[in-house]
């Protein structure tokens, strides 16, 4: 009963509305920074709401189930991951062996979901968008995994996220060593992917494949999706900070502090996506599999060290 | 692997204009392009024939809201060639002055959506900002912001007022340092050099042998530029340099435009300072029957009227031939063989302006079949075959 609780509220209604927010400031700074008004607090929910009242269009020669069935699989596994991510950080003892490696399988759904979703829409530019994807899947995935051990070895090998929490409580956080730090800038530079932010925007990138898998999405789908990924701009840096971070802890002034990690962990992905044009496939997947992944290897190993 | 055709166009985010671009693709790899133009057809060289000498001074001038300077200059350029009139030294200066601004506008323009294509939102942003200043200098010198409607046949229709100028130079010299800025920011930005450095280059033979122009020809070390080669205005009486890097890359080709801006605040400046005093307009009353030529150097090559009078008030034939005519056909051998991904900015590099390259759209008598080129060559041919056996050759 506990769980449904925290599916619903905290794992769904809690990372909506915190990742529409989330969503507004990253457009509002964006705004200001490019001399620009921006859009008022509500519009990311606005949207979403226009969005679901809109047509549904179904792409000729689509997989009807597959098309529709793609974003609810997506929505679902953000869903998920976040419930996980908010028991542990409220009751770290209810954790269970293995909830780390969970979370990361099913944070690769979203963007599996948007692959699905590409090839069964039946439009050239959308395929592209979707193989595009999964070469930028492949590309982040290595360095993200080995960074994330970072915290794993850090807490004596435990992969329960309770564990490095409490580890994180007892010993200060991970950032604050020099592997967890090298392991921290490799996994916003993942996330920044995860996200399909510039510079990695590649998969969607709009003015050249004009959205890439999205594409034929209109409506209810389309809708799904865009709360997917502002759910996404939650759940990600959550996950950050419950690794590297300490977490976000509810007594008196950590509350806060809680709250200004979330929020610079949000501004260095927007700073990241306005200073930086769109990068190629290639490079991106050159990019992850040089120097992030020696990084990321450099790191694993200072970790092992003790540093 | 499978040849999928990937459509770019009529209708794409990619450029404002509505124009057709299919490439063939093999994986991520382009094989092959095919351009059809012909959605922005306005018929504006037959609207020309029916106005009078002055009054098609404004319908050219909107053939394209960018060239808003090159096309009425050029056209004006051939009215004049027709009575063999030099105008007063006053109207030259400021007719100088209005085309580097609309050079310096326009490029400003590119720059930004060159940053838009790649994803840079903020170089977007920022550029376009700048544009306002010097959108707001054209303002001051001419009281309207894109369609200046400073040409007239035999001079300038507006004057320059002395008071205004101290302000106009000011606000040239405020947007100097933004530009720098930007400038070593595109120059010392890594993932714009990995974007831009080496992607679809046009060789100088290409250059030549496509007879490409403007900026597009310079970034290949081709130096063809109208005003060095048959000095119009007084591009003769000021120093300037003509910006040629020899590359032929996306990059350079952002560089020779940025480097151009700087020189055109130059000439501007420099005009601005010397400006004579005089007569601005001749008051040409008739045009005698003859042709007249003219070409200018427009932001994005050279702009070349053709214009025929039978002595009456209008002209009998007005041709137009925009700089993108020539520059467009560089697509073949600049994009094939590069990815999609790099084929987005390849395609907008040469800053191709759609409206006013569509001077001619062919349909066959039903209205159903648009021709592309190899139509046009074959009905061209046939047309020839029918010419001769008519005169019996």
């Amino acid at each position: 009963m506990i769980y449904l609780f925290y599916l619903i509220f905290y794992g769904f209604l809690l990372t909506a509305i915190v990742g529409l927010l989330a969503s507004w400031i990253d457009r509002k700074v964006t705004a200001r920074v490019q001399y620009r008004v921006g859009p008022p607090v509500l519009q990311p929910l606005i949207d979403i709401v226009k969005l679901l009242g809109k047509e549904t269009l179904i792409p000729k020669g689509a997989s009807k189930m597959t098309f529709l069935g793609a974003p609810l699989a997506g929505l679902a596994s953000v869903i998920l991951v976040s419930t996980l991510l908010w028991v542990n950080n409220v009751s770290s003892n209810s954790t269970f062996l293995g909830d780390l490696i969970v979370v990361i399988y099913l944070l690769t759904i979203p963007s599996v979901s948007i692959i699905m979703g590409g090839f069964a829409s039946r439009n050239p530019l959308a395929s592209l968008g979707a193989s595009r994807e999964m070469k930028l899947i492949l590309g982040y995935e290595l360095p993200f995994v080995l960074a994330v051990f970072v915290p794993v070895i850090k807490s004596g090998f435990s992969i329960r996220l309770g564990d490095i929490l409490n580890y994180q409580l007892q010993n200060g956080v991970i950032i604050g060593s020099w592997s967890g730090f090298i392991a921290f800038v490799v996994v916003v530079m993942c996330i920044q992917a995860k996200l399909a932010l510039v510079p990695f925007d590649i998969a969607e990138a709009e003015t050249e494949i004009v959205g890439g898998p999205l594409i034929e999405y209109s409506g209810s789908g389309l809708a799904v999706y865009r709360l997917m990924k502002n759910m996404l701009l939650f759940v990600l840096p959550f996950f950050l900070m419950i690794l590297f971070m300490g977490g976000l802890r509810f007594d008196g002034i950590h509350l806060l502090w809680g709250i200004l990690k979330y929020v610079g962990l949000v501004a260095i992905i927007t700073v990241i996506r306005n200073t930086n044009p769109r990068v190629r496939i290639d490079q991106a997947v050159r990019f992850f599999w040089g120097p992030m992944t020696v990084l990321a290897s450099i790191s694993v190993i200072m970790a092992f060290l003790g540093l | 692997m499978a040849k999928t055709i990937v459509p770019i166009g009529p209708y794409h985010p990619l450029q404002e204009e509505p124009e057709f671009f299919s490439l063939t693709v093999e994986g991520e790899k382009v094989v092959d392009i095919d351009v059809r133009i012909g959605y922005n057809h306005r018929g504006i060289e037959k609207l020309s024939e029916m106005k009078t000498f002055d009054q098609s001074t404004f319908v050219i001038e909107r053939i394209c809201g960018i060239c808003s300077t090159s096309h009425p200059f050029a056209y004006t350029r051939a009215v004049e060639d027709i009575i063999s009139v030099e105008v007063p030294e006053r109207a030259k200066y400021i007719r100088t002055i209005i085309a580097e601004g609309e050079r310096i506008h326009s490029h400003l323009l590119w720059l930004g959506l060159a940053g838009h294509f790649l994803g840079y939102n903020t170089v977007y942003m920022w550029v376009w900002k700048l544009r306002e200043e010097i959108l707001d200098v054209m303002e001051i010198l001419s009281g309207n912001r894109n369609n200046y409607a400073m040409f007239k046949p035999g001079g300038v229709r507006r004057d320059i007022k002395q008071e205004d100028i101290p302000d106009v130079i000011k606000k040239l010299d405020s947007i100097i340092p933004s530009l720098t800025m930007i400038k070593k920011a595109v120059i010392d930005d890594p993932v714009i050099h990995a974007r831009t450095k080496g992607i679809g280059v046009l060789s100088k033979e290409d250059a030549i042998n496509y007879a490409a122009l403007g900026p597009t020809s310079r970034a290949s070390g081709v130096a063809r530029d109208v005003r060095k080669d048959a000095p119009y205005g007084v591009y003769d009486k000021i120093e300037w340099n003509m910006i040629v890097t020899k590359n032929g890359d996306v990059f350079d080709k952002v560089i020779v435009r940025i480097l151009e801006v700087l020189e055109a605040i130059k000439i501007m400046k420099e005009c601005l300072l010397t400006l004579p005093k005089g007569e601005i307009d001749l008051n040409i009353k008739d045009i005698p029957p003859g042709e007249g030529i003219g070409h200018v150097e427009a932001p994005r090559g050279e702009t070349f009227h053709y214009v025929r009078s039978d002595g009456t008030n209008r002209p009998v034939r007005h041709k137009v031939r925009a700089p993108t005519f020539m520059n467009l056909p560089t697509f073949k051998a600049t994009v094939v063989g590069e990815t999609i991904s790099d084929a987005t900015i390849i395609l907008a590099a040469i800053d191709p302006c759609y409206c006013c390259t569509e001077r001619m759209a062919v349909r066959n008598i039903k209205g159903t079949k648009l021709y592309n080129g190899e139509d046009l060559i074959r009905l061209s041919q046939e047309k020839t075959e029918k010419i001769k056996r008519k005169m019996g050759l």
